[in-house]
């Protein structure tokens, strides 16, 4: 029958009537990436403009990129950046790896315990660690000798600062990648009777080998960016991120300060190509019926993996206690007297305990506004329509930021606002321009996590929504929201910590009434005040700490109001 | 409840001499320059129960998509009780639906589960309540209303999933694979429990399946679909008794299948083998036209009963497979390969044990032939 059908003349296209849903859910597309194409594209449009431009506005082609290859001097400041990156990268890796297999591949006690240890670094913001060392190794500083006469200001300071503060991001995707391990692959290692070391080699190191790649990625990114370390420890070493900032607020040449930005911004995106590589490949890798992985005791390993997990643990607690202790201390290092008088932050900065108010604030925002955005974001884009350009644009919208370092994202910002035809140019100093500037670039890693809840729920409720006729948006309402609540809770969490800590993203952007708490470290430190400094990085890490405290106290009342059902 | 059933089975009844309910015109489905569906047509009849029935990638769930405006096809026409349907989106629409996945909203109770459309003016508070506890009872549930569905097993949610397709009394209820999730035993319990409460409700239901004795087990009739088409549309005997096409011969029921000729006189058939195999229904067609025939093992004839046919053959037993009421015993005559059915109790009987020789019969008009191009 259907061969004469085919001789009936063909049907007129069905062009469907668009749903109420489907129209709600497309005009938010639309809305999200108009707002996401604004806070990215127009400001990297104009650093790109200033890039090719002198400072008369005229376009001169690639005179400033070879002026810039020219200059010695910021030529080895792109090497010290690639260098320093390396060698962190090189150290951070094999000491995470190993925290990360004693946690998920062996028995050793208090897990628990090492995998909070483990994340005190991200809490804090980089400069706590430059901050503890300049205590313990600086000119004045107690362990001095042990550095053999380096001194402490310059790689080796920047190096062992970042081995700290990267320490956790490392971990965490490692700790991921050993975590999801196939029990079974392991029993098939025993019954074909290999050794423990050949099955670490045949088994393990291959499972981990794309978080290992990732891993690697990250850490080197976030060196070559981080501008607060090289800033507080580099000494007269430049590296590019200081140099950035020594173009613009230095010498006001915004033209060169593009261009080195530029430069910043493409081992970022070679780097973040790579890595969406690496976690396609490892995606590909997990099968859904692996079975979990238990770890059966072995004396030798579980000893070395405790007394490996003390030791990383021990500094990540002792540097932070020392950059604690160095905060109470009267007059480093000919008064040793404890004192609160360096919490006054009145006597050190004209903006005092105002600084550490304008970051909860900043903080605040970033989490109420940004976690309920970027997660209905991810809804309209997992579950809204797929046709038409509109999904595609958007999805790279809340993909690229990861791959823009802050310094240059605030660069952007600043050349973009700053600029005297612009409307919104009174937006500039405010704490609006902070706000969006920290939404933006902390955007990919809340996006991703809202991704992937929404993706662990049954692709079908909205479809079993429009069969009972149930607007979109209530099905959203009612399923959608309470199921991935402590999802959202993780992604405020993650913006509110971030936009206390950070200092890259929002260094070019403060005005004077919206001095931030990691401003006033790096100002602090500036004008030789090392003790206040500590004081305020330690205010920061409370607060974060405090908030992270209450995410998990509260995750328990959530988890029992919202998340009754997971209970069998 | 009562009076909710007798409602809508009086309208089932009154609809019974109407049209069809249902009717897909030419309905066509591509995804970019991939044809899903053919321009497939067929008419539904109100309070009929019909399968769609094929293997995967056929068509058969882009088709019941197409028919509940989740996807909407590319041409053609749907109309459902004389509306035209086929651009309308999913809320404009008459049905209830049943996923594979059942997609039970996890963090709301059985009961709010089944009331999650019962919503607006036309369902106030206390008449959703009444009718939440009418369809517990309906599918069996009554104890069941405040657990969620991860404390439920599988045939029990699958219970609520079709209680929540049914609140709304849907003229058309789509199920797709709907007891594939579930073992064995519950499956075959619960496609007689979701036929006699499809009876008792008189809702037309099409119901999509691989399962092909899940289909003829429940259905009124069965839409067989291939590659993007239609292959057969009949009840249950008639796709299993007379296939229209090789296809359905095959993928329905088990059967044994090889390549023949036209042969003289009329009504026989010859093999390559030069085997002759006399067979019914083949005077029309010409001299040395090739066939495929396909055989039911229930009517390969062996043993005693196979030796009294005149022109019987020769097989050797190469395999016996057990299956507890009946047994299965493969042949081979030359290079045709037969499959036999018997009472397992016989074979003994039979001497039907592997390498043994045994006379094969294949009775005229129990032989499936199909013209194949050449």
């Amino acid at each position: 029958m259907s061969d004469l059908a085919a001789l009936l003349p063909a049907p007129d296209a069905v062009r469907p009537r668009a749903s109420t849903a489907t129209r709600v859910m497309r005009g938010g597309q639309w809305l999200a990436l108009l707002a996401l194409g604004l806070a990215l594209l127009l400001p990297m449009g104009t650093l790109l403009s200033r890039a090719f431009g002198n400072a008369a506005g005229e376009f001169v082609w690639f005179a400033n990129f070879a002026a810039y290859v020219t200059t010695p001097s910021l030529l080895a400041a792109a090497w010290n950046s690639v260098w320093t990156a390396a060698l962190t990268t090189a150290l951070v890796i094999p000491l995470a790896f190993f925290y990360a297999y004693a946690l998920t591949r062996s028995r050793i006690p208090a897990k628990g315990a090492f995998r909070a240890a483990m994340l005190i670094p991200i809490l804090a913001p980089s400069l706590l660690p430059a901050l503890a060392l300049i205590t313990l190794f600086g000119n004045q500083g107690l362990l001095k000798g042990a550095l053999l006469g380096y001194p402490l200001y310059g790689p080796v300071g920047i190096i062992m600062a970042q081995v700290f503060a990267c320490f956790p991001h490392a971990a965490i995707i490692l700790a991921v990648a050993l975590g999801t391990a196939d029990g079974r692959l392991y029993e098939a290692a025993a019954a074909l009777k290999a050794s423990a070391f050949r099955t670490f080699l045949t088994v393990t190191l291959p499972q981990a080998r794309y978080g290992l790649i990732s891993a690697a990625i990250v850490v080197f990114t976030l060196v070559m960016t981080d501008f607060g370390v090289p800033k507080v420890i580099g000494g007269q070493f430049p590296v590019l991120a200081t140099d950035v900032y020594k173009q613009v607020v230095g010498q006001l040449d915004f033209n060169m300060g593009a261009v080195v930005g530029i430069v910043l911004l493409l081992p970022a995106v070679i780097a973040f190509l790579i890595d969406r590589w690496a976690q396609r490949q490892r995606e590909a890798t997990m099968s859904g019926r692996a079975v979990v992985y238990a770890p059966k005791p072995n004396l030798v390993r579980d000893w070395l993996c405790l007394l490996h997990c003390l030791a990383v643990a021990g500094v990540l607690l002792g540097l932070t206690g020392v950059a604690a202790w160095g905060s109470l201390i009267t007059f480093w290092p000919y008064n040793l007297t404890l004192t609160l008088a360096n919490y006054d932050f009145a006597n050190f900065d004209p903006a005092g305990w105002g600084a550490v108010w304008t970051s909860v604030r900043l903080a605040t925002l970033v989490a109420v506004i940004g976690a309920p955005a970027i997660f209905t974001i991810a809804w309209l884009l997992e579950r809204g329509p797929k046709g038409g350009p509109v999904p595609g644009l958007l999805r790279l919208a809340a993909t690229v930021p990861l791959a823009i370092p802050g310094l240059v994202l605030g660069l952007a910002y600043i050349l973009f606002f700053n600029h005297p035809a612009n409307p919104l140019n009174f937006f500039y100093g405010g704490l609006v321009i902070l706000v969006v500037n920290c939404l933006t670039h902390f955007y990919t890693v809340g996006h991703l996590t809202a991704v992937t809840a929404i993706r662990q729920l049954d692709p079908e409720f909205e479809a079993v929504g429009a069969s009972l006729r149930v607007p979109v948006l209530v099905t959203f309402a009612r399923v959608t929201v309470p199921i991935c609540l402590p999802a959202i809770l993780d992604i405020a969490v993650y913006l509110f910590v971030n936009a206390m800590t950070t200092v890259s993203a929002v260094i070019f952007l403060y005005g004077p009434d919206t001095k931030l708490a990691s401003i006033a470290v790096v100002h602090m430190d500036e004008a030789g005040q090392v003790s206040a400094a500590a004081a305020m990085a330690c205010t920061i890490l409370a607060i974060t700490a405090a908030v992270k405290l209450v995410q998990v106290l509260a995750g328990g009342l959530v988890d029992r109001s919202t998340q009754a059902w997971r209970q069998r | 409840m009562r009076s909710g059933t007798v409602v809508a089975a009086d309208g089932a009844a009154a609809r019974q001499a109407e049209a069809p309910y249902l009717v897909v015109r030419q309905v066509a489905k591509s995804f970019g320059t991939f044809a899903a569906l053919h321009r497939v047509s067929l008419a539904i009849d109100p309070g009929e129960f019909v399968a769609f029935l094929g293997p995967s990638g056929c068509g058969k769930t882009t088709l019941l998509r197409a028919i509940a405006g989740l996807d909407p096809p590319s041409s053609g026409t749907i109309t459902q009780a004389g509306r035209d349907i086929t651009a309308l989106p999913p809320e404009q629409r008459d049905f209830g639906i049943v996923f594979q996945s059942y997609a039970l909203f996890p963090n709301l109770t059985v009961a709010r589960n089944i009331a999650y459309g019962l919503r607006g003016r036309a369902w106030p508070r206390d008449r959703a309540k009444e009718r939440v506890a009418e369809l517990l009872v309906t599918v069996g549930l009554p104890e069941q209303a405040d657990k969620y569905p991860a404390q439920l097993s599988g045939g029990q949610q699958q219970r609520v999933a079709l209680a929540r397709a049914l609140a709304n009394e849907p003229g058309l209820l789509l199920l797709d694979e709907p007891l594939s999730a579930l073992d064995a035993i519950v499956r075959v319990y619960l496609r007689q429990e979701l036929r006699s409460l499809q009876r008792r409700l008189g809702v037309t239901t099409i119901m999509v399946t691989h399962d092909q004795e899940e289909a003829m087990s429940v259905s009124d009739r069965i839409v067989v679909m291939s590659q993007g088409r239609i292959e057969q549309i009949g009840t249950p005997e008639e796709v299993y008794r007379r296939p229209t096409s090789p296809f359905v011969a095959g993928f329905v029921g088990r059967s044994s299948h090889f390549n023949a000729k036209v042969d003289t006189p009329a009504g026989m058939l010859v093999t390559r083998d030069g085997l002759r195999i006399e067979a019914r229904g083949i005077e029309r067609l010409l001299y040395g036209q090739p066939v495929e025939v396909f055989v039911r093992p229930e009517d390969v004839r062996i043993g005693p009963e196979a030796s009294v046919t005149p022109r019987h053959l020769e097989g050797q037993v190469v395999h016996v497979e057990f299956m507890g009421a009946l047994a299965r015993i493969s042949l081979e005559v030359g290079r045709l390969r037969l499959d036999s059915d018997v009472p397992a109790g016989m074979l003994g009987a039979l001497g039907a044990f592997v390498g043994a020789a045994l006379p094969v019969a294949l009775p005229p008009e129990s032989l499936m032939i199909f013209p194949t191009d050449v």
